[in-house]
């Protein structure tokens, strides 16, 4: 301990004597442990908000969807969730709670016109338990409610993206939309979710589920998304089961055959998020080991050229009685030192960055460092400057006395 | 002079391979001296003098013979070993005065101290101390280029007392001064002899030497004369 703290003065007194040449040698641990800050923080600011989202799902949500694997979609097989599904569920599955169904208009994106104005928007009709189950509501007006469903009333609720896109007036409500040349009533707006993945989510025309069916046309059986809440979370498991021996049984699907869709969780929905997020953070991670391995070089380097340029300094001190593990620690903490200096400047310049950033690009949320990526970012340039300092220091202890004396 | 010599070289020989060619910088040296003694090595450059005072402080090792140093063996003890002898043992003096240029007298002083593992504070007043003694009290915090020669050669001379070592070696410590300082410089070994120090100076300059009791005068690898207070004194061997 005590000639660690010797050491550790030592280094930097000597780092404080080149201070141009230290930071020059800390630059690529800056630029590394900067890069990877800024990027955690923000993935990580991200995900957060993401994953906030889908808590307003709430652990209790369920979310039926259509799902074949893409070989068999390929082969010109059709998977649908129907509304005699939901039906079916309905009816057959108890502890249950909320079920909505999903009904997107066209195909995902529609034509949305107001006076002449036109725009594409993600149109869907829901029933009034829709906005429950997804955590919307409006800011103006109301939501649909369950006479606009029954009647197939011709109502919409809209995301405050269409007001700027359409040049609506600020207070929308009772203008005319016409979204697949059906005319909607405007009767609410909703408040304002921003952005995901640059998925504008305020882009949105809600309508009721009975209208959007009758837009359908009753030639096609209409492929739904349905949403419900389990009225006891302890019981999702088995509510998930049941709900999946009822679809089989609707879809005729004889044993051993897969299922053609998914019940998923809220935390399930959110898994394939985080999964996304993660793979980009070891991608990133990756990368940035490179370039931290490259400052770990110019470390080495440099005090390689120390270690030559200090020879009669190790000789005085070998004089004096140092002996070799003296030196030996003495060079490693100064590398040590000087990366380590680097993953704290880096840090906080990687921290600001992240902080620039998330204030200059609405989508993301607050930047936010996890613990980890700190620890990482230490652990990280520690490391580099043990491994990339030994071959140095070990070069200082191995110096002859003698030798170091004369060099001149 | 005391019986138990204080340091003692026995049949010590030094051989240096450069490439093909075999130097033998020294051949057979016996020597002894005593707590106490003020000597001076002497010889020209090339005549294994150097090579003699690298020995005696354990900074190399000979290539046969022994070497005891207050009463410890020492020519085979390995690197380690040897730095803690120096650090214990020895205080050097060089030419250049070989000062840490990056730290200031204080700090310099106090690095034969960080070896031994003697505590901040505790290494901060002995050095404070030693500085005084050299008469660089109001210079602790200059650092070596505010200094002159004179000043940077007596914080070297502090920097060898401040551990209590057995031997001060000086190697042509007035090599880089002028005169006057010289005087001083040389004024103050003839003080810190009285004090009972052990000096052991190297020199090319026999005015220097006349500053000793004891001058031993080094050609060619072997101890040429060993003369005491100018009279020929007969212990040497190998002559």
């Amino acid at each position: 301990m005590f000639t660690l703290i010797e050491s550790l003065n030592s280094a930097l007194q000597a780092i404080r004597a080149h201070k141009l040449r230290s930071f020059l040698t800390m630059l690529g641990i800056i630029i590394g442990v900067m890069a990877v800050i800024a990027v955690v923080s923000l993935i990580q600011g991200f995900s957060n908000s993401v994953t906030s989202e889908f808590k307003g799902l709430g652990a209790d949500s369920l979310t039926i969807q259509s799902y074949l694997p893409r070989k068999e979609r390929l082969a010109g097989k059709v998977a649908k969730v129907t509304p005699d599904d939901m039906l079916a569920i309905q009816h057959e599955v108890s502890d249950i709670s909320g079920i909505s169904p999903i009904l997107p208009i066209g195909r995902f994106f529609d034509p949305v016109r107001y006076r002449g104005q036109s725009t594409s928007s993600r149109v869907v009709g829901t029933t009034p338990a829709g906005a429950i189950n997804n955590g919307t509501y409006p800011d103006r007006g109301r939501f649909i409610v369950p006479s606009d469903d029954l009647r197939h009333r011709h109502v919409a609720v809209i995301g405050v993206t269409l007001i700027k896109k359409l040049h609506m007036p600020a207070d929308p409500i009772g203008q005319f939309l016409q979204v697949s040349g059906d005319w909607f009533k405007v009767v609410g707006v909703l408040h304002q979710r921003g952005q995901i993945f640059g998925f504008d989510q305020d882009n949105e025309v809600i309508v009721p589920y009975g209208a959007a069916l009758s837009m359908q046309g009753a030639a096609t059986v209409p492929n739904i998304a349905i949403q419900l809440k389990v009225n006891d979370p302890r019981q999702i498991d088995a509510v998930t089961a049941r709900i999946t021996q009822v679809l089989r049984r609707q879809h005729h699907l004889k044993p051993g055959q897969d299922d053609d869709f998914k019940v998923q969780t809220a935390s399930e929905l959110l898994g394939n998020f985080t999964s996304v997020f993660n793979a980009i953070t070891v991608i990133l991670g990756g990368i940035v080991a490179i370039s931290l391995l490259v400052g770990g070089i110019g470390i080495m380097n440099i005090m390689l050229v120390s270690v030559t340029e200090r020879t009669r300094e190790i000789g005085i001190v070998k004089s004096l009685g140092a002996r070799r593990r003296d030196i030996l620690l003495q060079f490693l903490i100064e590398a040590v030192t000087l990366s380590v200096i680097g993953g704290i400047i880096g840090l906080l310049v990687g921290y600001g960055i992240g902080v620039l950033a998330a204030h200059a690009i609405p989508a993301f949320r607050a930047a936010y460092v996890p613990w980890w990526a700190i620890l990482l970012a230490f652990g990280f340039s520690g490391s580099i400057g043990v491994i990339f300092g030994i071959a140095p220091a070990a070069k200082a202890a191995a110096l002859d006395p003698i030798e170091a004396l004369r060099y001149e | 002079m005391s019986d138990v010599a204080l340091l003692e070289l026995r049949q010590v020989s030094k051989r240096y391979l450069m490439g093909d060619n075999v130097l033998d910088a020294l051949k057979d040296v016996n020597l002894k001296i005593a707590r106490n003694e003020y000597t001076a090595f002497i010889g020209p450059s090339g005549s294994g003098k150097s090579t003699l005072m690298n020995i005696v402080g354990c900074l190399d090792r000979p290539t046969s013979g022994e070497y005891i140093l207050n009463g410890t063996p020492v020519a085979e003890l390995d690197d380690n070993a040897l730095a803690g002898i120096r650090n214990r043992e020895i205080g050097f003096i060089f030419q250049n005065f070989n000062l840490l240029g990056r730290t200031n007298a204080l700090h310099n002083v106090m690095q034969p101290l960080i070896y031994r593992g003697i505590p901040y504070g505790e290494r901060k007043r002995l050095a404070t101390a030693a500085l005084q003694n050299v008469g660089l009290g109001d210079r602790l915090h200059h650092l070596p280029n505010q200094l002159s020669g004179g000043q940077r050669q007596r914080v070297a001379i502090a920097r060898a007392l401040v551990g209590k070592p057995s031997i001060l070696l000086a190697d042509e410590p007035t090599g880089n001064l002028d005169s006057g300082t010289s005087k001083d410089v040389m004024a103050m070994f003839d003080v810190l002899h009285r004090d009972g120090h052990t000096i052991i100076i190297v020199t090319h300059d026999p005015n220097i030497a006349a500053h000793c009791q004891r001058v031993i005068q080094i050609m060619d690898g072997r101890i040429l004369s060993d003369t005491l207070n100018g009279k020929r004194r007969e212990a040497a061997a190998g002559v």
